[in-house]
This record gives C-alpha cells, structure tokens and sequence, in this order.
C-alpha cells in the first residue's frame, strides 16, 4: 500500500521508504546490489515501523486514531458485513450524515449496527460533519436502537467522533438531551449490544453510542472525556500542552483495559489500521462476531441487567 | 448568633480602607448594585434590583426547600480519591484539599432526605463551589446514593444541577459517570418513582448531556446558563457572535427544553405540586 501521509513522529521512517522509492526507480534495469540495498532498507523500515508502534505515546495514539487513511464507518461496513441496508431519518427533524446506521448480516446474523462517519475526502467530509453528530444524529440512533429492540436484532456501534458536534441550532435543538437520551436507550436495551471505538471516542458524543454491554476498542485508538488539546487549554492554559493531558488523562486502549471502561482491546496491523484496513477491518469484524455470539445466550433482562452492572462496577473502591 | 454578632465579627481588626467589609453588603455580580448582606440573604441570595439568581450550595438550598426546615443531609459516599494520580500545573489531590478547605463539603453533590409539603423527597444538590461542580466518581457515587435512598424511601429524588462540566483531572472515570448517572436513573424510573430536574446556573457539558436532561419534569431558574457546548467553543466553531439569550433557561423554554422557568421564591412550592401531582397514584394505591 502506498502512503501518502506521515505522521510527525514516522519521519524516520518515511525517510527509509523514500530512499526504497526513490531506488526503486533507479533499479528497473534489475540490478542485483540495489535489489539487495532496497530489501535491507525495507526491512529495516519494517523493524523500525514495528518498534515506533510498539510504543506510541498517547499523544501519537492520538495522531494515529485520527489518522484520515484510518478506515471509517463505509469502509468498516463494506469489509464486515455480507449485507449492509442503510436507514435514514429522525422522524422529526432531518437526517444527520455524521451518524450513519442501518441493517446489516454477517453470515446468518442479523443486527443494526451505528457508527459516526467522519468522511475521507474534502466533499464527504463537510457531507458528514466530521463525524461531529447533531441532536438528529443522535434521534436516529435512538430510532434505530428502538427498531433494534422491538424486532429482536442486536446493536454494534461503531464510535469515531471527535466528539458532537458544537453549534448555536444543535445547541437549539437539544443536542445534550439528545445525547441524554441516546445513552439512556443504550443502557435500556433488551438485545445485545456491542460498541467498537474504532477511532477518536471523544466524550459525551461517544459516550451516547458506547453504553454497551461489551466495549471494544482498537490498539491504538483513544477515548477521553476531553480532548487532549481542550483540556491541555484549560488545565495548562495552552493547547501545545496536549501531549502532557493526553499522558494525564490516560486515553489509551491500554489504560482503559486496566480501568475497565473498556473490555477487548482489538489489534491492529503493524504501523496501525491505515497500513492495511482490510485487516483491521477483519479483526474487528472476528471480535464483534465472537462477542455477539457469547452474548446470544442472555435474556432481555439479564441484559440489562449486565450493562447496568458493569458501569456500575466502573470505578469502584 | 444572631445575624448582627455574626457580621461584626467577621469585620476584621482593622478595615480595609479601599472596600466595604465584604459581610455587610452583598455587590450583585449581574447588576453590580450594592444591597445589604442580610437583605440578600433573605431575599433567598437573589438580588432585589435585577432578580439576578446567585449561585448557592446545599446547605441554603436545603433550608429554602425542606418542610420546617428540617432535613437528614445523607453521608457522602467513599470513592477512589484521584484514581489516575492526575497532575497539571497543580496536582489534583491538592486542588481537592483546597477546595476541601474551603468548607463548601466533602466534594460537589450533597443529598438530603426531608419533606417537601408534606411529600417525602431526597434532593441533591450540586454546589458549583466546589471545582466548578464539577462531575467525577464522587458526583457520580453521590448521585447513585441519591437515588437508591429515593427507592429505599419510595420517593422522587430530585437533582439541582450545577456544573461546569465532566471533572477533567478524573479522566474518563469522569466521562464514566453519564452512563452511571443515567443506569441509577433507569432503577429510579423500575421503581415507579419521579426524577425531577431543577437546573441552575450553571449546568453546562457532560452533566447536561446525561442526567440534567433525563427529569421527568425539567425546571430551571431564571437566566441560568444551561448548554452542552461552551459559548467559546461554538463562537469558534461557527465564527459569528451568538444570539441574545443563548443558551439561558428562557432560551431552552422556548426550544421545548424545559418545562417551565421558576423563580427561587416559587421552587418550593412548584416542586410541592409537581411531586403532588406525580405521587398521587402512588400513595392511592
Ligand atoms: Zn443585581
């Protein structure tokens, strides 16, 4: 796969790939040391891609998680499912790209899943808000859970947003009981529902579409109450201070496995999801269906009852 | 102590020339007139020049609810104290033993068990003095607590929010506590019984966004600030000034938001009513 975006901290290692590229070029005569020079270079930028993955700092976790070649609720919802029927609308106001839903199979496996769509090109982006979901975003997840439950198929979300959206007509329109609203009906569910942070969960916005029995999270996705440069700006009075609130507020899959906010953490493809989203794609498609399947067994109220006990137990002395 | 023993000593030694002493006359931070501390107070610390609502804490809003003024303030719950060992410019145990020190309670919610015309109710009360108000494990331990008193009761349990938001230096432990919130909500609602919401100012981020928005009757005081976005955010965002009014309770009156806006001095009556009114069925049967 071809890369056309670095991160800060890959400099390195773009380095090492486009001196490969650039010998690459030179070698199509087919010469025998540079064929040799190009496969030590690659697997040294291999080694060191691997090692720079395997320890990220929160802050590049961070970098990583919004990454724009990350795949996105289309590309999560063309590689899991056989069948993917998109639903629209909150009956009452209109229809907010930024949160995507619909029917969807895998195998014989019927479920609706919900997932915040950030967009990958200049045009979808602005079509999806940035994944920033206004208050009809979040009533038709509502309606959606709500179809969920009355005809028996289990919810999977998929959280990508850098939080919801900040506006004067979302503000009007109720976006905080919207989103109120959104986690009640999780938490209230009488199927099972599975939530995947697949990339930024970024606080209440997320939150409204990961009350879930069973949280899923991705190796180096992040999810925080803040983001790191909205808490570095209050507590540190400087947004060049995010890489320190990051560390602080303890954003990764890793931290929230240990806090048990989070229950699975999903693995990546070496150098992260963006490296090879097919892959990604078919682990979390594999952790979502193993989920789903030890899940089946439970009744509506055992449900519940296991998503009201495990926040509950969040935290706890 | 009678209120004017209580004034002259706490008017120190030697008077600072350039101000009044701070007790003996309250500047109202809305109109900025001066009115006399004890005309405030029993004004319900709501200015008589512009009706401008003061920020309070439990234990005011306790005597102005409650039945003869007789309440049972609920122990605070234990929770883990600083779970992530936060640290910014300060450390997070230090901001808390300052805030501890300034004598506004253990940590920002206090419940309290009493009668409100005659109806039994546990009421909450967040004080934004303490952090902001701000919403961490303790909030959320208190609420929880709240509510389960209410059940063991069989009462309505209602909510005074008050708070700048998701206590930061908690992490997502803080963000946490919507989901929390919202469960002990959810057992309040399987037992029958009412969640009443009264929202001061101000009530802003996460807490709105979970259980400042879920009140079977939503009610708020005047001109109090109640939004899930920071103003400064949303001017960043939108780049244009805000309308007038943005974000009060009138504002979210009239966008169906809430039930009705109530003066201080009416609270307790509306809420009698309200808890009236919701609790008919319940003490027929
Ligand atoms: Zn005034």
């Amino acid at each position: 796969m071809t890369m056309t975006s670095y991160l800060e901290f890959e400099k390195p290692i773009a380095a090492l790939d486009a001196r490969i590229a650039e010998l690459r070029e030179t070698a199509d005569t087919g010469e025998i040391d540079i064929e040799s020079e190009i496969e030590r270079l690659a697997a040294k930028s291999r080694k060191l891609l691997a090692s720079t993955y395997a320890g990220l700092t929160p802050w590049q976790k961070t970098q990583v998680a919004r990454h724009p070649a990350r795949p996105h609720f289309k590309h999560y919802v063309a590689g899991m499912f056989d069948d993917f029927l998109p639903l629209a609308g909150d009956r009452a106001f209109g229809d907010d790209k930024a949160i995507m839903g619909g029917f969807a199979r895998m195998g014989e496996q019927r479920m609706v899943v919900i997932g915040h769509e950030k967009g990958d090109t200049t045009e979808s982006r602005i079509r999806h808000n940035f994944g920033m979901g206004k208050p009809e975003g979040y009533r038709k997840a509502i309606r959606l859970m709500d179809l969920a439950d009355r005809f028996g198929l289990p919810v999977v979300t998929l959280v990508d947003t850098s939080g919801a959206f900040p506006g004067v007509q979302a503000e009007e329109r109720g976006q905080a009981e919207a989103i109120a609203r959104s986690t009640e009906r999780c938490l209230t569910l009488g199927v099972p529902m599975v939530s995947a942070i697949v990339g930024e969960g970024g606080s209440g916005g997320a939150v409204a579409l990961a009350s879930a029995e069973r949280v899923l999270m991705f190796e180096h996705a992040v999810y925080s109450v803040i983001s790191p440069e909205g808490c570095a700006s209050i507590l540190w009075r400087t947004a060049d201070r995010a890489a320190d609130a990051a560390e602080a507020m303890q954003v990764t899959a890793a931290d929230l496995k240990r806090l048990n906010v989070i229950d699975r953490i999903v693995k990546e493809p070496v150098g992260g999801a963006h490296r090879d989203s097919a892959l990604a794609i078919q682990e979390l498609a594999k952790a979502v269906r193993e989920e789903l399947e030890t899940l089946k067994v439970l009744s509506p109220a055992e449900l519940r009852a296991a998503r009201e006990a495990r926040f509950l137990a969040i935290g706890a002395l | 102590m009678n209120w004017f023993s209580r004034v002259r000593n706490s008017i120190p030694f030697i008077a600072r020339q350039d101000s009044t002493p701070d007790n003996l006359w309250h500047k109202c931070k809305a109109c900025g007139e001066m009115v006399f501390a004890k005309e405030f107070e029993d004004n319900l610390s709501v200015c008589p020049k512009c009706n401008h609502h003061d920020r309070i804490g439990a234990a005011s809003r306790f005597g102005m609810l409650f039945d003869d003024q007789i309440w049972e303030e609920l122990s605070s719950p234990t929770v883990r104290e600083d779970p992530l060992k936060f640290k910014d410019s300060k450390k997070y145990v230090d901001r808390l033993k300052a805030a501890r020190a300034a004598n506004v309670g253990n940590d920002a919610l206090t419940n309290a068990l009493g009668r409100i015309h005659g109806n039994k109710a546990v009421v909450g009360v967040q004080d934004f003095a303490f952090m902001g108000g701000s919403m961490g494990m303790a909030v959320g331990a208190a609420f929880i607590l709240g509510t389960e008193r209410a059940i063991a009761e069989k009462c309505p349990y209602v909510i005074f929010t008050a708070a700048g938001g998701a206590r930061m230096q908690e992490g997502i432990l803080s963000l946490m506590q919507m989901p929390r919130s919202t469960v002990a909500i959810s057992r309040l609602h399987a037992a029958g019984l009412p969640y009443i919401v009264v929202l001061t100012d101000p009530t802003t981020g996460g807490v709105t966004a979970s259980y400042a928005m879920l009140g079977d009757v939503q009610m708020a005081e005047p001109n109090a600030l109640i939004g899930f976005a920071g103003q400064r955010v949303i001017e960043q965002t939108i780049r244009e000034k805000l309308p007038e009014g943005f974000q009060r309770s009138e504002y979210l009156l009239e966008h169906g938001m809430l039930d009705m806006v109530v003066e201080r001095k009416d609270l307790r009556d509306r809420l009698g009513s309200v808890i009236d009114y919701l609790m008919a069925a319940k003490a027929a049967a």
